[in-house]
């Protein structure tokens, strides 16, 4: 009964994540190896919205953007766009789009706005018109 | 079918003034979150993935990709826009017990949440009633109407699960767009009604 044989090749060969752990490393291949965004850790929200400043364009693209930056300004280009909105329609993990991001926003091609805490909200106008919003659908 | 106006050249300037506000849709585990989002959004319901170990740090030392190879977990959401520069944004909460640390991110600055009950199985949901009653965060009780269920009162489902006073429990049925309308509006009146009480309580 050698369960020796048996026993390394199941540390070394080692199963230690199944088919339900997802990529492996992949796409963060897209980001260098980074994790975070680096822009002075900025943590952006899922509905931080994203828009394309006048900068989002420059001469030379072609080389200094990776494709997945192009496709992320190209999606902020038709409509501003929420980094949830983002992540789903690039169909990439919002991990990647918010270190994306943060190069986009470092070069100034894009605007990221905050949402408004709803403690900060300045009135109850908003909500009255949110009320009155659904109401039309 | 209200304004469908919407400026065009908005972009040029980055409308500064445009606001985001989140809502969640809890629950259990096919309660009809995803349904309930698909309903009233007016996209369909995308799903966007987080990778799970970069929410959850310090499990252990090993700095930068290694640790991000565990796994991802899918999460439902919809937009509603109220008016160009104004959007609802809803999220669909992921059920499962092992991905509650997502709830953290999810529920900060949120205006409120759903929490999608299934009477044949209430229990299913007291986690989430747990969470946003810790947090305050105002939340109202949907309960999702199934066919084969008997049906129980507002009231009746209020005490099963101990609810705090006011908040409301509202019966529904998640796939029609009016029902989770009107869901989503008792939501933002019961939000408003909280923070008004708050604002009075901080100066008086």
């Amino acid at each position: 009964m050698t369960d020796n044989s048996d026993g390394a090749e199941r540390r070394h060969g080692s199963q230690w994540y199944d088919g339900e752990a997802g990529p492996l490393v992949r796409p963060y291949a897209m980001t260098g190896g980074r994790t975070r965004p680096a822009s002075s850790g900025v943590r952006f929200d899922l509905i931080a919205l994203v828009s394309p400043t006048q900068g989002a364009t420059q001469p030379g693209d072609d080389v200094a953007l990776g494709p997945e930056h192009r496709v992320l300004l190209d999606l902020c280009r038709a409509e501003t766009q929420s980094v949830a909105e983002l992540a789903a329609g690039a169909d990439l993990p919002v991990g990647v789009v918010r270190v994306l991001l943060g190069d986009l926003l470092e070069e100034g091609r894009v605007q990221v706005r905050r949402p408004v805490p709803p403690a900060q909200l300045p009135d109850e106008t908003i909500l009255r018109e949110v009320i009155d919003g659904l109401r039309a659908l | 079918m209200g304004s469908e106006r919407s400026d065009a050249t908005s972009d040029e300037t980055g409308d500064d003034t445009a606001l985001a506000l989140k809502i969640l849709v809890a629950g259990g585990f096919g309660v009809g979150k995803t349904t309930l989002v698909g309903a009233v959004s007016e996209i369909r319901p995308l799903r966007t993935e987080e990778l799970l170990s970069e929410v959850g740090q310090s499990v252990d030392d090993i700095e930068g990709v290694d640790r991000k190879v565990t796994t991802t977990v899918a999460m439902d959401f919809g937009r509603i826009t109220i008016r160009s520069g104004l959007s609802l944004y809803l999220f669909g909460t992921p059920g499962q017990d092992r991905f509650w640390f997502l709830w953290d991110e999810l529920s900060q600055g949120a205006l409120g949440a759903v929490v999608l009950a299934d009477t044949r199985r209430l229990e299913d949901c007291f986690p989430a009633v747990d969470y946003f009653e810790h947090r305050r965060i105002p939340f109202v009780v949907a309960v999702n109407c199934f066919a084969d269920a008997r049906t129980f009162g507002a009231h009746e489902v209020s005490r099963a699960l101990d609810l705090d006073r006011g908040t409301p429990v509202v019966l529904c049925d998640a796939r029609d767009r009016d029902s989770g309308k009107e869901v989503l509006i008792r939501l933002v009146e019961y939000a408003g009604r909280r923070h008004t009480a708050r604002l009075l309580d901080s100066v008086g």
